[in-house]
């Protein structure tokens, strides 16, 4: 189809995927990659099963085992399996180990050193690739955005179509450019800016909206920042996040266990190179961010939009125009513990937690022991870990020493896994307790049942730690 | 899926309001590894009431449920429709279903009758004592005293019900031209073809 008129990166990807349009304007839209993990994947097999179905392409699918492994050891001295205490979380991961196999797909395992979370696992192995459709049954699908995939979660019984018939129905969404122009300045990464992004737009802003990010501040970040910023996407509504491929995402990719080879190889760079968007083409909304006015951002509420600089003070529920708003801020702010006024920098922290499908990469890990080298957390931190995002990104940063010196600093090094990013295995945050946290979400109950999230970026959780309070990164580099 | 033609039997005079998907199925059921067995779970709140509707005598099993308004309000959450199908539901009369809900019912063969309230009101009365009787094809719903309440349905969905088409089996039935993209995507873009090999 030859189409002449300016398309932006979207419109290209959903054209290169459409398998037929319907009169209504549902198109049935073809899925190059289908992740797959414990938690919403076994009622979709045992459809499957009921229904004497396939999967039609198990080659284009990969499953991994994530949300519910503890991080502690896996295996024993004599390599038996270490059985896990939450029945229901052994049973969930029991699952997914036999069906799995059982349909064909290649199956990552709790203890092989390519495990990880889903998402970081997916790019990692160049099974993410961009310019594809890529789906999974978590929302936090959209992180492979930042490759320049059209990436998103689905539901359980999308799952199984997807399984069934590599497909699914889908309507086109709105699209909307969020262009940050300029630099970061030093010490604020690619998690202030998304957090930031997220408190401009509100938690529902993108609602509808597939957003590509563009402009000088994301061209400049590396692909791990880019994940981080499109991981965050649903956090402010868009159901996915794009960045377009360019030099930085090729020389990511190439190589990569499943990165295609050979001819095929020049064949794909050719195609990603022509996915960017056309000049002239029109988004639906476009939001320009200033980069150069961000500073290392933290929240202080319970839904991801509630963003402040650390310089910056809690808020009070009055300051809100929106009564629906000042309602909930009221309700955080009870459940945060805090006071309208209150400097964020003043803010005593328990926890603390590095890791998640956010900010779990190589270049967190660096970026978190950058800040605790020759430091060590603060006494009255009781609980500070450290999560890799995969076993290839554990075994990278003990290779170059970053292990030590979370251990120095009084962490501890763990396996990989979702870990504290959500309450579904052992990590978890006490009631009333606070956690400086490089998660993506900081709703009431997600860490743990009446835990307090406050989002940050690594280098700002690493200050927090050795602080004991939250506080600007900026002074300790 | 099984084709839905006829839905004849007893019906739970159950008449509430605004059933979230809370009450359908409590939070603590959805670390399952199936959609089966969710009937135990089914209005768990309410069938802490040893006098409850779900587990009397005379209605246990009832393959219709009459409710007010809005039912299936709240979550997205699939295992509701999976705890009425276990729970041996197959049809929910009401005056208006959540959207999410209603899909969701409509996703695993589970048909959802919008009547207004007047004859919400006249099943539940009959229900106390008599069965009910649901014909797709006619679009009715009956009962042995002469009632006749005509309900629409969306025709896309009405044809899925009656041939017991689900999404996945229509998609299937797509195969050749879904297997034409693939042999497009092998020439053109052979490198998304690939995936971890075989």
């Amino acid at each position: 189809m030859a189409t002449t008129h300016p398309r932006t990166l979207y419109q290209k990807i959903w054209d290169a995927h459409v398998v037929e349009r319907r009169d209504d304007g549902t198109c049935l839209i073809y899925i190059d990659r289908h992740l797959v993990h414990e938690v919403t994947s076994p009622q979709a097999f045992e459809a499957l099963r009921l229904a004497g179905r396939t999967v039609r392409r198990p080659d284009l699918t990969l499953a991994v085992p994530d949300h519910n492994l503890p991080t502690t050891a896996r295996r024993d001295a004599a390599g038996q399996r270490i059985a896990i205490a939450d029945r229901e979380s052994a049973q969930q991961l029991a699952a997914l180990e036999r069906n799995a196999p059982a349909f064909g797909i290649r199956y990552i395992g709790d203890a092989d050193a390519e495990q990880g979370i889903v998402h970081v696992v997916g790019p990692e192995q160049g099974f993410s690739l961009p310019g594809a459709t890529i789906v999974c049954g978590d929302s936090h699908t959209a992180c492979h955005g930042g490759l320049g995939a059209l990436a998103f979660g689905i539901g359980t019984s999308e799952v199984e179509h997807v399984l069934a018939t590599q497909t699914l129905l889908l309507k086109q969404s709105k699209s909307m450019e969020v262009r940050v122009e300029g630099d970061l300045g030093p010490g604020v990464t690619a998690k202030d800016l998304v957090l930031h992004i997220t408190g401009v737009l509100g938690a529902a802003g993108g609602t509808g909206y597939v957003i590509e990010y563009t402009g000088a501040a994301i061209r400049a970040l590396s692909i791990e920042g880019r994940l981080t910023v499109s991981n965050m996407a649903i956090e402010h509504g868009a159901r996915a996040g794009l960045i377009a491929p360019d030099d930085t995402t090729v020389a990511y990719v190439k190589g990569r266990p499943y990165a295609p080879k050979g001819a095929d190889w020049d064949k794909a760079v050719a195609w990603w190179r022509s996915l960017a968007t056309d000049p002239g083409a029109v988004y639906d909304k476009v939001v320009v961010i200033d980069a150069a006015a961000i500073v290392p951002s933290v929240t202080w509420g319970t839904s991801p939009e509630d963003v402040v600089p650390i310089t910056g003070v809690v808020p009070a529920p009055d300051s809100f125009a929106d009564a629906s708003k000042r309602d909930a801020a009221a309700k955080s702010l009870a459940y945060m513990g805090l006071t309208a006024g209150q400097a964020m920098a003043s803010v005593e922290i328990q926890n603390v937690f590095i890791g998640s499908c956010t900010n779990s990469r190589i270049e967190d890990l660096r970026a978190a022991a950058a800040v605790l080298k020759g430091r060590h957390k603060a006494p009255h931190v009781k609980w500070a870990i450290v999560v890799p995002g995969s076993g290839l990104v554990k075994a990278m940063a003990e290779a170059e020493g970053l292990d030590r010196v979370f251990v120095d600093a009084g962490f501890e090094w763990r396996e990989p896994g979702c870990s504290a990013c959500l309450g579904m295995n052992p990590d978890k945050v006490p009631a009333g307790e606070r956690c400086a946290s490089t998660s993506n979400r900081n709703f009431v109950g997600r860490q743990g049942p009446g835990a307090r999230t406050h989002l940050v970026s690594p280098a700002m959780a690493a200050a927090a730690a050795v602080a004991g309070h939250l506080t600007d990164v900026r002074d300790m580099i | 899926m099984e084709p839905v033609t006829t839905i004849h039997g007893r019906a739970y005079p159950f008449g509430q309001k605004n059933v979230d998907t809370d009450v359908i199925i409590p939070s603590h059921w959805l670390k399952t590894i199936t959609r089966e067995g969710l009937g135990r779970g089914a209005f768990e709140t309410l069938r802490a009431d040893p006098d409850n509707l779900f587990d009397s005598v005379e209605f246990a099993g009832s393959p219709i449920l009459v409710a007010g308004d809005n039912f299936g309000c709240g979550s997205s959450r699939e295992h509701a429709a999976w705890a009425l199908l276990d729970l041996g539901i197959r049809a929910v009369i009401a005056p208006s279903f959540s959207d999410i809900f209603s899909g969701n019912a409509f996703k695993n063969g589970i048909l959802t009758v919008v009547l207004p309230q007047a004859a919400i009101d006249r099943l539940i009365e009959v229900a106390q004592s008599q069965p009910i009787h649901i014909d797709l094809d006619s679009q009715t719903v009956t009962t042995p005293f002469q009632d006749r309440f005509a309900f629409d349905i969306d025709p896309f969905r009405k044809t899925c019900l009656l041939n017991g088409l689900d999404e996945v089996g229509l998609t299937l039935a797509q195969g050749d031209a879904i297997g034409a993209f693939e042999d497009t995507v092998r020439v053109e873009r052979p490198f998304l073809a690939v995936g971890v090999g075989s």
